[in-house]
């Protein structure tokens, strides 16, 4: 009952902001919807603790039938088990911390009750997909998310850059979901259900079964792993569907908090641990997985080296943590992976929530070129932003460190060749992470000012609305790992995670973690420290490194200032063509055929009827003139009929 | 066989009719008009009574029939010439026709059409029909003091006679080249194809040109808008109704009866007249600034679809005719019960542009109005969806696929001009309002739009009637 409260108040909360939000005012739809969000974390919390530490049965809340045709049956009903519990009580006190952040951010917005019920529907999304029974909820949840974000990202739409950047995510999402839905068809023809209960009952089963494709016999189980996860790419931008997320920093900086970094891009993971049962079983779709995920840690974590706008930096970051948490997850070590979710989840939020404080404070100025020296004016959010690094960039004892070792050590512990790719491209990207964390850090906040004196005199403290959940994240940041390392990745995971996360017998990747090599314990953390101090002398010590390096290798630098040119190869590749096509169809098809065709008719329809009526005389001889004729013309017709 | 007992319902109205008569001739000084329509309401509704519970089978010697198509025929007939008795209450008190014999003709054109709708025999067959033709060319020229009316009557009168010769002529060169008039043993000879001959034909074609006439089928159409925009406007109602109806049923009784083994033959006259009808019912329409002109060709184009039911020759095909024509009464009431409403300062309108803005002005006519052009365009769920849904099935069935092509795309052209009035009455510049609607024609909107609006939800005895009606003329 209280984890049905926590799913649903907040849609509550967004019904009531955005339709009788203009009736009540902002300062009441910003009650009501934060009200909710309480409510709805406080349930989810208790909800958690209920199930994990004081033995509450697991199991489901049924609210009633969706579908019901033929052999089709789906329901709504909430999925109670651990693995939905951690993520409902995650995000109800982000998205919570969230909505008590924006009323400082926004204050100075024209359509705050709007802001406020997307917010909340964008919560309500999430949850439902996080507690979803069968996949069609989840799916559900999973395009409410979509939409939700869609309408944050372009929140400010009389701005062009917004309205594109929110269609791009809508659409390049739009292309990881084809192959989720046809997934999910693929997982009913398979099992007959799309519920999680009967589908994980049924996984041994269907072992042997194969999926006729392209003239070659597939595991099925591949397959489908396959397209779960190209859905999950696409939310969880991963690299290919990578793009959208760094241009979806367009939409409000608490947006960029709530969905492009502690929930909705986590969405894939989450998909990932859900099927853990029946991915275990695909060892083909996991070291592609891997794959992707290591390439994307590696990827990110170069292009955020050399972006400029403190908010892309960040979106980079995540990007790049996304990989590696589907590296874990491909490596066969889901918990490792929920577990990096949850560290990553409170220091990203926090990290980007610093990162308003800093443009709120620099009167929205996101370039951190023309930042700096702005340390000593926001001492407690440049504190913030140093918890929110340490985290990020994995240092003792903060909570990235936990969890991002684990993940480290974990591709290693599986030794597989795909498993040492993934310990190496997420060993560089440790290095890195750590490097653009300082280098952001130390171009934002040190050094000589480089905004004008205008803005300088305006630099001010952010109000403690902003702060205090700043502050709240950043407890998070600094114990969230060491407090649920030992629960969730250690030698008795199984009795947090119970049923939730199913592992295949032969899967040995957390007991293999226990006794590593040292060098590949500490590596992380080293690479880490050289990536701070990399960073200092570059920034701090020696300002002039970076430009002559820049000078140097100008193409690389170029190679990765434009994103190792993803956008313009998809311009070139997919968006121009399509341009091309959709004029082709605009100007011949629909402006000459579709409009031509039915405005000629409709000119000739009037032609006639003028003609029609021209006959209409009222002259009675006319008239009867005119029925002689048509009886003789009737006579001859027939009488030639009949012949 | 002189089984009379089964013509009781024509012979009870008949006495009505001359009771009233008489009632109003010797209380000469009171105000008889509402009186006498009220009883001529009541007479319709004992008639209507009849009809339901008489007993089925010929009399007079094969010249009268009562089967369920002649009860279903009577039915909407009677239905018809009472909503146009409502629909005269009110217009005929303001544009001074308060007379006691406006209803009483009336009931005699409906008693002619009874008539029409049990003919088994050509000679009944034509004095039902110059019953009721006669009656109805008095009451188009009963505003005599108005020219457009006597005009309309006398155009009505000249044209309609010459369809009559032509009636006539058609019966004489069919009963001089088969030797009878009755229905079943014209059936009986034409079963043998060597007794068709070119006379036959001729003759055949003559008479359906005399019908075509009255259902204002093209090219005999010509009457139609002149005829509909002169008359009083509840007689436009009138002559939009029950007429359409009862000559329809005898077109189609006429064509399946005596003639069905020619079916091969008419089929293709039919399907000319049918093309041709809503061609013109569609083109014409669109330049008409008259709503009751515009009605005008509406109805054309209307009969010009219930042709295809015929045409298609097949139970289906008449149980299509019937349901349309059901459909169609009720729309076509509404319609007139609306523009019986245009009364402004005491004046009645015509224009469509006087409709403007009515969706502010009078939003409950304004529905009514919106719905009965919907239904008339055929857009669902209103009855005049279901209604050419029947027809072109049937069309379809038969493999007359040029036939329901056509109907299809004219419904096109005319959901232009329906939805045009729509557009006019909710989008353009408000006019003054209408004087307040009387209660009487605020019922008969209501009434048949609700009928036109719930038609789908209890179609089934409609369908069930129509069926066992359009089984009866297949034996």
């Amino acid at each position: 009952m209280l984890y049905a409260v926590a799913v649903f108040a907040p849609l509550l909360g967004s019904a009531i902001a955005g339709l009788f939000g203009r009736a009540i005012g902002d300062r009441a739809a910003q009650a009501v919807t934060i009200l909710c969000m309480v409510l709805a974390s406080i349930c989810g919390v208790t909800a958690f603790v209920q199930l994990v530490y004081l033995g509450a049965p697991s199991g489901m809340v049924v609210l009633g039938d969706w579908v019901q045709a033929g052999s089709f049956h789906v329901s709504w009903a909430l999925h109670y088990d651990t693995l939905s519990a951690v993520m409902v009580a995650m995000v109800t006190c982000v998205a919570t911390l969230i909505h008590i952040y924006s009323v400082g951010y926004m204050s100075h917005d024209h359509s705050i009750a709007r802001f406020f019920s997307y917010l909340s529907l964008f919560s309500f999304a999430m949850l439902m997909l996080v507690s979803a029974d069968n996949l069609l909820q989840l799916f559900f949840g999973w395009e409410g998310v979509g939409l939700a974000s869609y309408l944050l990202i372009g929140f400010w739409y009389d701005r062009p850059s917004a309205c594109a950047a929110a269609m791009k995510a809508f659409i390049v999402n739009r292309v990881g979901d084809l192959g989720f839905a046809v997934g999910i068809a693929l997982v009913f023809t398979l099992f007959g259900s799309i519920e999680f209960g009967s589908i994980f009952a049924n996984v041994p089963a269907h072992m042997d079964a194969t999926y006729h494709l392209l003239g070659h016999d597939w595991r099925a189980y591949e397959v489908v792993g396959i397209l779960l996860f190209i859905g999950a790419m696409g939310k969880s931008a991963q690299i290919g569907l990578h793009v959208w997320l760094p241009d979806a920093m367009e939409g409000p900086t608490p947006v960029s908090a709530l969905i492009h970094a502690a929930t909705m891009v986590t969405a894939g993971v989450f998909l990932m641990a859900r099927f853990s049962p029946v991915l275990d079983y695909a060892p083909g779709a996991m070291a592609f997985v891997t794959f992707i995920g290591a390439t994307t840690a590696l990827f990110a974590a170069t292009v955020g080296c050399v972006q400029n706008d403190i908010k892309r930096v960040i979106a980079y970051s995540t990007c790049s943590q996304l990989g590696y948490m589907f590296v874990a997850a491909g490596v066969g070590a889901y918990q490792a992976s929920i577990f990096h979710l949850l560290t990553h989840a409170f220091f990203k939020a926090l990290l980007f929530l610093t990162a308003g404080s800093v443009i709120h404070a620099m009167s929205d100025e996101q370039d951190m070129r023309r930042m700096g020296g702005i340390w000593r004016l926001i001492p407690f959010t440049y504190a913030m932003m140093w918890i929110g690094n340490l985290a990020l960039g994995g240092v003792f004892p903060f909570a990235g460190y936990f969890s991002k070792d684990a993940i480290v050590e974990a591709a290693w512990a599986a030794h597989t060749g795909i498993g040492q790719y993934g310990f190496w491209c997420t060993l560089i990207a440790a290095f890195l992470t750590a490097f653009y964390s300082w280098r952001l850090l130390i171009m934002t906040f040190h050094g000589t000012p480089r905004a004008d004196h205008h803005v300088m005199q305006h630099v001010h403290e952010s109000p403690p609305v902003m702060l205090v959940p700043l502050a709240l994240l950043g407890v998070g940041a600094v114990v969230a790992g060491f407090v649920f390392r030992d629960q969730l990745i250690g030698a008795d995971w199984q009795a947090f995670w119970g049923s939730s996360i199913q592992i295949a017998p032969g899967n040995h990747v957390l007991r293999d973690m226990e006794d590593l090599p040292a060098w590949v314990t500490l590596s992380p953390s080293v690479l880490g420290l050289l990536g701070i101090a990399t960073a200092y002398l570059f920034y701090m010590i020696r300002p002039e490194i970076p430009p002559r390096l820049a000078a140097a290798f100008p193409a690389g630098y170029r190679f990765l200032l434009n994103k190792w040119y993803f956008d313009e190869l998809y311009g070139v590749v997919l968006v121009a063509p399509f341009r091309a096509l959709a004029r082709l169809l605009w100007q011949v098809g629909d402006v000459t055929l579709i409009d031509g065709v039915p405005n000629g008719l409709a000119a000739l329809t009037a032609g006639g009827s003028a003609r029609v009526v021209r006959l209409q005389t009222g002259s009675i001889a006319v008239y009867a003139f005119s029925m002689l004729i048509g009886l003789v013309v009737l006579v001859s017709v027939f009488l030639l009929f009949l012949r | 066989m002189m089984n009379w007992s089964l013509a009781v319902p024509e012979l009870v109205l008949a006495c009505c009719g001359m009771a009233i008569l008489l009632f109003g001739a010797l209380m000469k000084r009171r105000e008889t008009f509402h009186l006498a329509s009220m009883l001529t309401i009541g007479a319709f509704l004992i008639t209507a009574m009849l009809v339901i519970a008489g007993p089925h089978g010929l009399a007079y010697h094969g010249q009268f029939v009562a089967d369920s198509f002649s009860g279903f025929v009577k039915l909407l007939v009677l239905a018809g010439s009472a909503f146009a008795v409502v629909a005269s209450l009110d217009y005929n008190e303001h544009e001074n026709l308060r007379r006691f014999e406006f209803p009483v003709l009336i009931l005699f054109a409906t008693v002619g059409m009874m008539l029409m709708a049990s003919a088994v025999n050509l000679m009944t067959l034509y004095v039902g029909l110059e019953l009721q033709s006669l009656s109805i060319y008095v009451l188009a020229a009963f505003a005599r003091d108005q020219l457009r009316s006597s005009e309309a009557g006398l155009k009505y009168f000249v044209l309609g006679a010459l369809a009559s010769g032509l009636l006539l002529y058609g019966i004489s060169l069919i009963y001089g080249f088969t030797g009878s008039m009755q229905f079943d043993q014209l059936a009986r000879v034409l079963a043998d194809p060597a007794r068709v001959s070119p006379g036959l034909i001729v003759g055949i074609v003559f008479l359906v040109a005399g019908l075509a006439f009255k259902v204002s089928a093209v090219p005999f159409h010509m009457w139609t808008p002149d005829v509909y925009e002169g008359a009083p406007t509840p007689v436009t109602l009138l002559m939009g109704t029950s007429p359409k109806v009862a000559a329809m049923a005898l077109l189609v009784r006429a064509m399946a009866t005596p003639f069905g083994h020619l079916l091969g033959q008419w089929q293709q006259l039919i399907v000319l007249v049918s093309i041709a009808s809503m061609l013109l019912g569609a083109l014409a329409a669109i330049g008409q600034r008259n709503i009751k002109r515009l009605m005008a060709y509406s109805s054309i184009g209307h009969m010009g679809y219930v042709l295809i039911g015929l045409a298609a020759g097949t139970p289906a095909g008449i149980r299509g005719v019937l349901l349309y024509l059901v459909t169609y009464v009720f729309m076509s009431a509404g319609t007139f019960a609306c523009i019986l409403a245009m009364r402004r300062r005491g004046v009645m309108l015509e224009q469509i542009a006087d409709l403007g803005g009515l969706g502010r002005r009078d939003p409950v006519l304004a529905m009514w109005l919106t719905v009965f052009m919907f239904s008339m365009a055929g857009i669902p769920p209103f009855s005049g969806f279901w209604a050419k849904y029947f027809i072109f099935t049937a069309a379809v069935q038969s493999g007359l696929w040029a036939l329901a092509v056509i109907g299809v795309l004219t419904s096109v052209i005319g959901a232009y001009y329906y939805i045009r009035i729509i557009k006019v009455m909710y989008f353009d510049e408000p006019q003054e309002a209408f004087d307040p609607r009387p209660p009487s024609l605020s019922l008969l909107a209501a009434g048949s739009g609700l009928f036109t609006t719930l038609f789908f939800v209890f179609p089934a005895p409609f369908v069930g009637a129509a069926e066992t009606a359009a089984k009866v003329l297949f034996g």
